[in-house]
């Protein structure tokens, strides 16, 4: 966050008291017998290094080349994307709304940061800040535009708040010109912020520079 | 309840800011790592749920929530649910230094190095049998009850006393409200939506709605 943006920040540098109570706090747990150090290493790294946004990349570029999958993707989303191997917390329910050349999805969570894991890892910063959550569902238009993503009036915007249980996913447009790439080059154009509904997939001639 | 958490619609938070996605880290500190692993691994013992745990992190006071940092809050979050869940002090919480052993009846759900890997691609349905049938149809016109409680809840303020379409009927998922408290109730969940001109008049957006999931004891037919 810039200087100008203290009053909500989300990312600066912690106050080294803040260190030294979660330090405490472990080595607390790890005495009474509640927390496993070890266990605590691997939460981590599954979800810095397995489960991220190229889990659900890999589930729109089947989609956008294979229409049966696409059609069972939208009917019946936690069960087409457990068919990839994502499963688990915070991907129980799955749900995926699709881009059209006339709707347009975007999802967001006003309540707290309900967000697909197993197909887009944790959240963004930006996602589960204050801004976000309170614009996204008054001002879509304005958020979009701060994502540099504008949209005609003729396009209908449907923001999804994450209030219970059920996961979003948007299911972006293909972009055109990319007939007969491969699913993998195909993936490499469903960035996270495309699948959250912020931004459109990226255009086929910026396709090398992915994950 | 109506705390500092319930943000749809809010004023005066200033632009977004975005970090660019290529460039963006998982987490930003060594600290926020380790707060994640705690309260994955602590939840694994099963002492409370996710609503609960929700709930824990709004009842802060909203100054409070709205300057800290995510990771934070749920730092606070995690160390109110110790002490409420008698898995810790505040004494200890405060000096650093156990009193004593977590019981053994706790300590048996220890979450191991090696059952992590099991524990990540396992969810936990929210799904559960509801006691009456769904009262609400796709295609029905529904009311956001005017409620305000003071505990936890899922309806956020922006929606209630308004007007909006059954879209989708999820079927019947653990009520939060109740779910808070510990006890696990079914209830009908829906997908309803909402015209952006009926949530926010003149000030809205222009062809633009949005979409709630709303449990059936939120709802009225309207």
């Amino acid at each position: 966050m810039s200087g100008q943006h203290h009053h909500h920040h989300d990312h600066t540098e912690p106050p080294s008291d803040l260190v030294l109570r979660v330090k405490a706090l472990e080595s607390l747990l790890v005495e009474k017998g509640l927390v496993d150090p070890a266990a605590i290493d691997l939460l981590i790294d599954a979800y810095e290094s397995k489960i991220g946004p190229r889990n659900g990349a890999r589930v729109v570029a089947r989609a956008w080349g294979d229409p049966v999958f696409k059609k069972w993707l939208l009917q019946e989303a936690t069960a087409a994307i457990a068919s990839l191997g994502y499963t688990g917390r915070q991907g129980e329910h799955m749900k995926v709304v699709e881009n059209t050349r006339h709707v347009h999805n975007l999802v967001v969570c006003t309540l707290c940061s309900c967000y697909p894991w197993p197909v887009l890892g944790l959240p963004p910063v930006w996602y589960k800040s204050a801004p976000y959550r309170a614009r996204a569902v008054a001002d879509p238009r304005g958020v979009l535009k701060e994502f540099g993503t504008e949209l005609g009036e003729d396009v209908e915007i449907r923001v999804w708040d994450s209030t219970a249980e059920v996961r979003y996913l948007v299911l972006p447009e293909r972009p055109a010109g990319t007939e007969g790439w491969s699913e993998e080059q195909l993936a490499a154009l469903a960035t996270r912020n495309a699948m959250i509904g912020v931004e459109r997939a990226k255009p086929p001639q910026e396709g090398g520079e992915a994950s | 309840m109506n705390g500092g958490h319930d943000l749809g619609g809010m004023h005066g938070f200033g632009p977004i800011n975005a970090e660019a996605e290529a460039k963006e880290p998982v987490f930003h500190a060594d600290w926020e790592k380790r707060v994640f692993g705690l309260v994955r691994a602590i939840g694994a013992l099963g002492k409370w749920n996710s609503d609960r745990a929700r709930s824990a992190r709004e009842q802060q006071h909203p100054v409070d929530y709205l300057r800290h940092s995510y990771y934070e809050n749920w730092l606070a979050g995690l160390e109110k649910m110790l002490v409420e869940a008698g898995l810790a002090t505040a004494e200890e919480l405060a000096s650093g230094q156990a009193s004593q052993l977590a019981d053994e009846a706790v300590r048996k759900h220890l979450l191991h190095a090696e059952e992590v890997a099991a524990a990540v691609a396992r969810g936990s349905s929210a799904t559960m049998p509801a006691d009456a049938p769904p009262r609400f149809r796709p295609g029905d016109r529904v009311r956001a009850r005017n409620r305000h409680p003071a505990g936890h809840t899922r309806q956020p303020r922006y929606v209630r006393g308004r007007v909006g379409v059954i879209q989708e009927h999820h079927g019947a998922h653990v009520l939060p409200d109740l779910s808070a408290e510990g006890a696990r109730v079914g209830r009908h969940l829906y997908s309803v939506r909402f015209e952006a001109s009926e949530l926010w008049g003149d000030n809205a957006n222009g062809n633009s709605a949005v979409y709630v999931d709303l449990w059936d004891d939120y709802l009225e037919p309207a």
